[in-house]
């Protein structure tokens, strides 16, 4: 028993001894990058699927295939997000979230809406041709974003179409329009085809991301006034989608370049 | 009594032929070492498929696919670093539902090790994505987002040194800009700082007082600006730092050929890689390391 135990002694030690002379030669070890490979991966369907993760997914997404596969509408041609001042995504949702919003606000405030502004980052998918669900409007729109009419001046609308011209995106645009010339510089500009006036509010609808300085659309906070609709930018879509069997995007011109 | 001696000896004993059998095989490679850096970026909750009809990406992606990828990867070589360059929320109604909960499951499931936040990280709120943190099996690293001032706080790391298998690896995070691209109300009190000084500062800590092996920078700043040619980018960040080896970016969603090869201030290569968005693609860079003391050649050969 006494010699066992001092077996277990000098095995210990003789443990100790082999970790310290490891840790000591790893602290030493200094490792020399000499070959770098790189590349990228596709997954595709060849890709096989790990068992064990799909099982995990199904029940969550069972719960939302419940609510979002019913077919609201149908797209004959797909609206895509392609355009270099204007796309018919962005037509599209500007003229729904235009005519929607001005449905409350005529109610609720017995005014009108001239503009309504978008920012194109924020159109996050295209509408397939095909069937046409209430996922896509998830897809299109999955900000918890709501549509907010900001009150702005001549002054802030002109400030809109420097920021426009500026920034060199197709931000969804309805109701006001312009054409670039040659400098770079906006001419004819109208809102609702009537140019602008001194002592007129013009109202913009638009999302509370914008309103809050999202894009450095700073000219929205500068309106003079500010109605919250309390109606989220995917209701809209959806809303849109259940009351309309066809979806097709509208290709007027909004903003031309002069060549 | 005899009876616990002899299994306390049996323990200990047989404790020693573990470890001798694990060194053993340590030292069977100790010249050559071998890091699988897997990756991903702006996944924004895509954990299906896209459907077979999508016009821009069909049947590609899903989580269940990457998970398969990444364990047959795994299996190859055991070395694996797996990173994620934020917006890891926001796009399907995965996230509308669950708030981000089946992502970082799911990411934690794969055995994730890192992620560095994205500004759609905060589309929930600062506080919802702290309310999902519990769900996450791994890290979180940002350098230059200060969250002292937030519910955040003592939550996310600037920098974790990983170690695998005897290489010392650096990973420090970068995040965007936060005015502007996020509200407010949902980023709070987190305090954004320069990420090219921040840079300069952790890539020295990391190479020089903590001798990382390897650096890497997880960004989300975004692979280049063209209209904004004076806004920091990782191909930027590449050119004006020494001592990072290589950046994993995001936020642009840019689809590259293959990773972009670029010269630091010092004339040497940096890796500049990021793999376009929704979990499409799978980006993987594979080091090869020698001994420093054994190296003969100088410089490396970098097949891209």
């Amino acid at each position: 028993m006494v010699k066992l135990k001092n077996y277990n002694v000098v095995l210990k030690h003789f443990v100790l001894l082999l970790t310290f002379t490891s840790l000591i030669s790893c602290a030493e070890k200094k490792y020399t990058v000499t070959r770098i490979e790189g590349k990228q991966i596709a997954i595709t369907a060849q890709n096989s699927e790990q068992t064990q993760i799909e099982n995990f997914i199904k029940p969550y997404r069972d719960r939302i295939d419940k609510d979002l596969s019913l077919v609201l509408s149908n797209a004959p041609e797909t609206l895509d997000k392609s355009g270099e001042w204007q796309t018919p995504m962005g037509n599209f949702l500007s003229d729904i979230t235009f005519e929607k919003s001005n449905v409350i606000f005529q109610l609720r405030e017995k005014k009108s809406i001239d503009i309504c502004l978008l920012n194109h980052g924020g159109i996050r998918t295209i509408i397939s041709k095909g069937d046409v669900t209430a996922r896509n409007a998830y897809e299109i729109m999955p900000f918890e974003n709501s549509a907010f009419v900001i009150g702005l001046k001549e002054e802030q609308i002109m400030e809109m179409v420097n920021y426009i011209i500026t920034e060199k995106k197709p931000h969804p645009l309805k109701g006001l329009t312009f054409t670039i010339d040659k400098d770079n510089q906006p001419k004819n500009i109208l809102v609702d085809g009537k140019a602008l006036h001194s002592n007129k509010i013009y109202y913009v609808v638009t999302s509370d991301y914008l309103v809050n300085g999202g894009d450095n659309m700073l000219f929205f906070k500068k309106g003079v006034e500010k109605y919250d609709l309390d109606y989220k930018l995917r209701n809209i879509i959806i809303d849109y989608f259940k009351e309309n069997k066809v979806i097709t995007a509208n290709k007027d011109i909004r903003i031309s370049k002069e060549p | 009594m005899k009876r616990r001696d002899f299994i306390q000896k049996t323990a200990v004993s047989s404790a020693f032929l573990g470890l001798g059998g694990l060194s053993l095989s340590s030292f069977n490679t100790l010249n050559t070492k071998h890091l699988t850096v897997l990756h991903t970026n702006d996944v924004h909750s895509y954990i299906d498929p896209f459907p077979a009809n999508h016009p821009r990406n069909p049947n590609m992606g899903g989580v269940a696919r990457r998970a398969a990828l990444i364990e047959s990867i795994r299996k190859e070589n055991p070395n694996v670093l797996l990173l994620d360059a934020g917006d890891i929320f926001q796009g399907t109604p995965y996230f509308n539902y669950y708030g981000g909960e089946l992502e970082f499951k799911l990411m934690s499931m794969m055995q994730y090790d890192l992620a560095t936040i994205g500004n759609h990280d905060f589309d929930n709120g600062i506080d919802g994505l702290f309310t999902q943190l519990p769900n996450a099996g791994f890290e979180f690293v940002s350098a230059n987002y200060d969250f002292k001032n937030t519910i955040m706080n003592g939550h996310v790391k600037p920098y974790k040194i990983i170690d695998k298998n005897g290489i010392k690896v650096g990973v420090f995070g970068l995040g965007i800009g936060l005015d502007g691209l996020v509200d407010k109300k949902n980023y709070k009190e987190t305090v954004y700082n320069d990420p090219l000084t921040v840079a300069k500062d952790m890539s020295r800590i990391l190479k020089h007082e903590k001798k990382c092996d390897l650096v890497i920078c997880l960004s989300h700043l975004g692979y280049q600006y063209k209209n904004e040619p004076d806004k920091i980018c990782d191909t930027k960040l590449a050119t004006l730092t020494q001592d990072i080896d290589l950046i994993i970016g995001g936020h642009t969603h840019t689809f590259l050929d293959k990773p972009t090869v670029i010269k630091n201030a010092l004339g040497n290569d940096v890796l500049v890689n990021q793999v376009g968005c929704y979990g499409i693609n799978l980006g993987r860079i594979d080091f090869y390391f020698e001994d420093t003391k054994s190296v003969t050649s100088k410089g490396k050969s970098i097949v891209v």
